[in-house]
């Protein structure tokens, strides 16, 4: 498979099952060709929404597609869809209303837009609320599977998808199942634990150190929300290590659950690599580099760590 | 729809206010004024307008109400608990440890309620999606949506009425909605128009393209005729403009901004149950009082 875009993964997905589900809606703010719902929108035009830029509205209204039986996903850059924050808590979450909550253009890789379009802290805010499970695919197969589950998951789900193009982690025939992390290179001197768009770089990370005589073991959190933890807690056992790389802010991400796990439960040696401080435009791959989340620098920071 | 019982309609509300006054004085909080404004309001739909079962809460062809509002859920949970989803006797636990009767509405811990709302500003959205998915589900219910006025300041409120006329056109056009505003001109801090005016509020709804009615919120014939109105209004959403008294049926409280969030004291109560109800209380209201003077010897 060719690299694609998370988004552009979900807009296939959900353009398929809208074929054969007719329960299935989307509802957009002004973002439908970003997002990649456009497609469906074409499709179905009936039922397809595009309520302006008002995502409060979007979200409240998904609420009350779903709660009279309808599968609504709710599409918006992560930024502007979690901003909605409140909303979100109480007329999603506390109401209990199976609404899928679609973010995409996740994090510094988005680029030239800059700060205020990077959803940076939107794992942290969706984390916070207790019934909202965390998706988040890393390539154009798990995406594809991720959304055939949320469609038919009881409850409300947010996924998080990547305006960027993602290499393919998966061969033909993998099998996402939610709630299950995956070993995707077996190690023994260190864990990586990753999700979404670093993913790949990992993968490239763990290739150059292994040239250096460290053998990474690379986890994927396609779940980052409940997380793993029996796969997380083997792997960390195993290699006594832990680092967790994500495009998303240092607090409260994948690596703060991953911090709240082992420090409850097995205290690691653990190192958090993601986006300090606040974004700003530039090139995706410089962006990537600065924060040290290219192969390079996922490589380096390992290095160090494990030398200490 | 049938002419209304509007005997029937006056005891019932009636009745919703000294089970609110009861609610409250157990509580020791929540919100009078609002609760007593919305009163005649939520008898009608309940009591005369909305489809439903209590035995079947989520039969999948009844009407919905959205109490945007939240707070003043003690109104709504009278009037649940008169046509029989829980027994009255539990009205007492509002608020109270273990109780479905949250502070505010809970659609998870009691069956009957829609949605969680009381974070203002996000039952008009919600109500907006119910309306949309009943039109796309082939459903003729209706969703009435009770807003306050206050609560209209919220932006979401304005993103919703922009939307809920044009939306679904023509197929699934939105004229299974209805929107009441407890217009009772008081909010948290002092009067709506100390605070931030809503006027001209009947022009502004109208020029987002609601067809809008101005009543009596305590007129039960006018408000019976505004619902009706509004079932016979096609292709468009029907916002209903009702006009109340803060704190209605009990003096002290009336047009009062500062019983917008405090039970009253047992006295208190007991007082207002006598100017609802006058004198003899039936033997039902005297069990009322007697367990409000005993909460007041504890």
């Amino acid at each position: 498979m060719a690299a694609k875009a998370s988004r552009a993964a979900f807009g296939e997905a959900l353009l398929e099952l809208g074929a054969t589900d007719e329960r299935i809606v989307t509802v957009d703010a002004d973002l439908s060709k970003s997002t990649m719902t456009a497609k469906f929108a074409k499709a179905y035009p009936s039922r397809a929404f595009n309520v302006g830029i008002a995502e409060s509205t979007m979200i409240g209204m998904a609420a009350g597609l779903a709660l009279t039986g309808r599968v609504p996903f709710a599409c918006s850059f992560a930024c502007f869809l979690v901003g909605r924050f409140e909303t979100i808590r109480v007329s999603v979450a506390y109401t209990q209303a199976p609404v899928k909550l679609v973010g995409t253009h996740v994090g510094v890789a988005i680029g030239e837009d800059g700060y205020t379009q990077m959803g940076l802290e939107d794992i942290a805010c969706i984390r916070a609320l207790p019934n909202i499970p965390i998706v988040q695919p890393a390539d154009e197969l798990e995406t594809r599977q991720a959304v055939a589950w949320a469609v038919g998951h009881p409850g409300p789900v947010y996924l998080r998808l990547t305006r960027q193009s993602l290499e393919p982690v998966h061969e033909d025939g993998y099998r996402f199942r939610f709630g299950l992390a995956e070993v995707l290179r077996p190690g023994h001197d260190v864990t990586i634990v990753a999700s979404g768009g670093p993913l790949w770089n990992c993968l490239e990370a763990a290739e150059r150190l292994a040239a250096q005589g460290v053998v990474a073991e690379v986890v994927n959190v396609a779940t980052i929300k409940p997380l793993d933890e029996e796969t997380i807690l083997g792997s960390a056992g195993k290699t006594g290590r832990v680092v967790t790389v994500e495009d998303h802010g240092v607090h409260g991400g994948l690596g703060g659950a991953v911090a709240e796990l082992l420090g409850e439960v097995m205290p690691t040696p653990l190192r958090r690599l993601g986006v300090t401080g606040f974004g700003e435009s530039g090139d995706p791959r410089g962006l990537y580099a600065k924060h040290g989340l290219d192969p390079d620098g996922i490589a380096e920071s390992v290095l160090k760590f494990l030398h200490r | 729809m049938a002419r209304p019982d509007l005997a029937r309609l006056q005891q019932l509300a009636r009745e919703c206010r000294v089970q609110i006054l009861r609610m409250l004085t157990h509580a020791g909080s929540g919100h009078p004024g609002g609760s007593l404004s919305v009163a005649d309001i939520l008898v009608t739909l309940y009591f005369h307008r909305m489809r439903y079962d209590p035995a079947r809460p989520g039969w999948e062809e009844r009407d919905r109400l959205v109490l945007s509002k939240g707070h003043c859920v003690p109104a709504q949970y009278c009037c649940m608990a008169r046509a029989g989803f829980f027994p009255e006797s539990q009205l007492i636990t509002l608020r109270k440890l273990g109780s479905p009767l949250q502070g505010h509405p809970d659609r998870v811990m009691l069956p009957g309620i829609e949605a969680a709302t009381g974070s203002l500003g996000q039952g008009l959205s919600i109500a907006v999606g119910m309306a949309l998915g009943l039109k796309l589900g082939g459903k003729a219910a209706r969703v009435y949506c009770v807003v306050g006025d206050g609560e209209i300041q919220e932006g979401q409120v304005w993103e919703a009425a922009m939307s809920a006329p044009q939306l679904g056109q023509p197929a699934h056009a939105l004229d299974n909605l209805c929107v009441i505003v407890d217009y009772n001109k008081i909010q948290l801090d002092d009067h709506v128009r100390n605070i931030l005016d809503l006027e001209p509020l009947v022009d502004k709804w109208k020029s987002f393209g609601w067809p809008v009615l101005d009543i009596d919120g305590h007129d039960f014939a006018q408000i019976d005729k505004a619902l009706d109105h509004a079932e016979a209004i096609k292709g468009k959403p029907t916002f209903v403009v009702a006009h109340t008294v803060k704190g209605k049926g009990v003096s002290f409280m009336e047009d009062e901004p500062e019983w917008h969030g405090k039970a009253p004291k047992p006295a208190e109560a007991i007082r207002a149950i006598g100017e609802i109800l006058g004198d003899p209380l039936p033997a039902w209201a005297q069990a009322v009082v007697g367990e409000i003077e005993r909460l007041e010897k504890r």
